[in-house]
């Protein structure tokens, strides 16, 4: 399939086009859930960094410093990414799904347009362009998610937190998810499509292909995690 | 025309064609009927290319299908519009943008000229202007078809194929379907291939009637012959739709449908 998805496109300018909606409706439309679950996320780990270094031989930075690693190292990169196969994969299985069953790639197909590079390639650009986005939106938002819900637990001060996300900073690290999020980008639109492309059936089989590629997804996504982190990180 | 000489098609060594020769000629409605399971969606799909045939000779005039590459193919599917039974028509786009598609894809057409297109396209089946910027979802299924119709023929196509094009309409709707297919057959002199089981289709526009038995030619003629072919299968395959057709015109009786 995916020699299909990366063949020449018949006209680039549709293709173009296309691209352009895919990033607004997979890409931009998920702005929103991604600063929603950042923000508690955030605000979350930090009163439980807090919890865990309530022993005051433990510097108070350090519940910042954690919060940062944790959303910067993991959070913001996979558990966002299997967030997203949640939300995007299961609405690119779904919709290519749906226009399997009712005849659409079919008609596409006589028409003489490579469907499968018409309908997926667009997709997998958008995703893997966006991720990186949503990855920085991510972090920016879960550590103002702790930095504004530390202070209203009374567990650390502004001042304290800010000094936590500034200390032992790596840029490395920021580089290190970044390479992931490009990853987890292509499996997130590249697996869920081809489960929706080669779908058989009706509306029944639609949604058991859905259920398949997100679980399939995410199994891929953890196997690529602890990859990408032995190769890159230690 | 078309020309299919010696079609042999089998899925997991069952034949579900077997030895099909005919010829469908152009500026005439060709239809193709038998039961469920005949094997009449599979000549259809064979002819298409989308199946690979065991043996046999598909010719588009002086092309032989089965001895093109994936490119010329495609050459071939551009001057091929296709009619399916449900519609297929994209749901993200209007009715305007199904229309407009194929053009965008495949032709150097400035915007005006395709808009230009389009209307024409849109106005020979009969869709108003204003249904113009609905969404499949928004119109009714005769109009779904229409606008199939209309996709189909916009890029001046050579073949038309419909793949039971009037399903799931009522009796009226499904004959105006029939009959626009059949003029805009002979308005853009057309090879038109018409797979169905509808009898009010076959003695409406049945110019070129081919029945399918069990994967093989059962009867060939014409509308007016197909009463007194003396051909048990197809007389049996008539009944069976003359029959439907009652119950459909007497109203939606499930009892009555029950008893018979």
């Amino acid at each position: 399939m995916l020699r299909r998805v990366f063949a020449r496109p018949e006209r680039t300018k549709i293709y173009i086009r296309q691209l352009f909606r895919e990033i607004d409706s997979l890409g931009v439309n998920s702005v929103w859930i991604v600063i929603i679950i950042s923000i508690f996320i955030g605000g979350i780990m930090t009163i439980q960094f807090a919890y865990s270094m309530s022993n005051p031989i433990y510097p108070r930075t350090l519940i910042g410093l954690g919060t940062r690693d944790t959303l910067i190292l993991e959070f913001s990169s996979t558990m966002l990414a299997l967030i997203m196969a949640g939300k995007i994969g299961s609405n690119i299985t779904s919709e290519i799904g749906t226009m399997r069953v009712t005849e659409q790639i079919d008609s596409l197909e006589i028409m003489g347009v490579n469907s499968a590079g018409y309908l997926i390639l667009p997709k997998i650009v958008a995703v893997v362009f966006i991720f990186p986005f949503l990855f920085i939106i991510s972090v920016f938002f879960g550590l103002l998610g702790g930095m504004v819900t530390g202070p209203l637990a009374g567990v650390i001060s502004i001042p304290d937190y800010i000094a936590g996300i500034q200390w032992l900073f790596y840029p490395y690290y920021v580089t290190f998810s970044l390479i992931k999020s490009l990853f987890f980008g292509f499996i997130v639109a590249s697996v869920p499509a081809y489960y929706g492309y080669y779908v058989q059936g009706g509306a029944l089989e639609v949604g058991t292909a859905s259920t398949k590629a997100v679980v399939n997804t995410n199994i891929l996504i953890l196997l690529f995690d602890l990859i990408l982190t032995r190769l890159l990180l230690t | 025309m078309i020309e299919v000489k010696h079609i042999t098609k089998s899925f997991d060594e069952v034949k579900v064609l077997n030895d099909i020769s005919t010829r469908f000629e152009p500026g005439i409605t060709n239809l193709i009927i038998g039961r469920s399971g005949s094997g009449k969606t599979v000549l259809l799909k064979s002819i298409l290319g989308l199946y690979d045939i065991d043996q046999g000779e598909i010719w588009y005039n002086d092309r032989n299908l089965v001895e093109l590459n994936e490119k010329e193919r495609k050459k071939i599917r551009r001057e091929i519009g296709m009619v399916f039974q449900g519609g297929a028509l994209f749901d993200s786009f209007s009715v305007a943008a199904n229309v407009r598609f194929p053009l965008d894809m495949f032709t150097t057409m400035s915007a005006k000229e395709k808009q230009k297109r389009v209307e024409f396209c849109l106005d020979h089946v009969e869709i108003q202007h204003t249904a113009h910027k609905l969404f499949p979802s928004e119109i009714s299924g005769g109009m779904k078809k229409r606008v199939a119709i209309a996709r189909a023929i916009s890029l001046n196509p050579k073949y038309l194929f419909c793949d039971e094009p009037n399903s799931g309409l009522d009796p009226e709707t499904a004959t105006v379907i029939d009959k626009l297919i059949q003029n805009l057959t002979k308005e853009f002199h057309m090879t038109t291939i018409i797979n169905t089981h509808d009898m009010n289709s076959v003695i409406e526009i049945g110019e070129s009637v081919l029945f399918i038995a069990k994967g093989e030619v059962g009867w060939q003629g014409t509308h007016k012959e197909i009463l007194h072919s003396g051909n048990n299968k197809l007389n049996d395959f008539i009944f069976a739709n003359k029959l439907y057709a009652q119950l459909r015109e007497e109203g939606d009786k499930p009892e009555q449908k029950q008893n018979t």
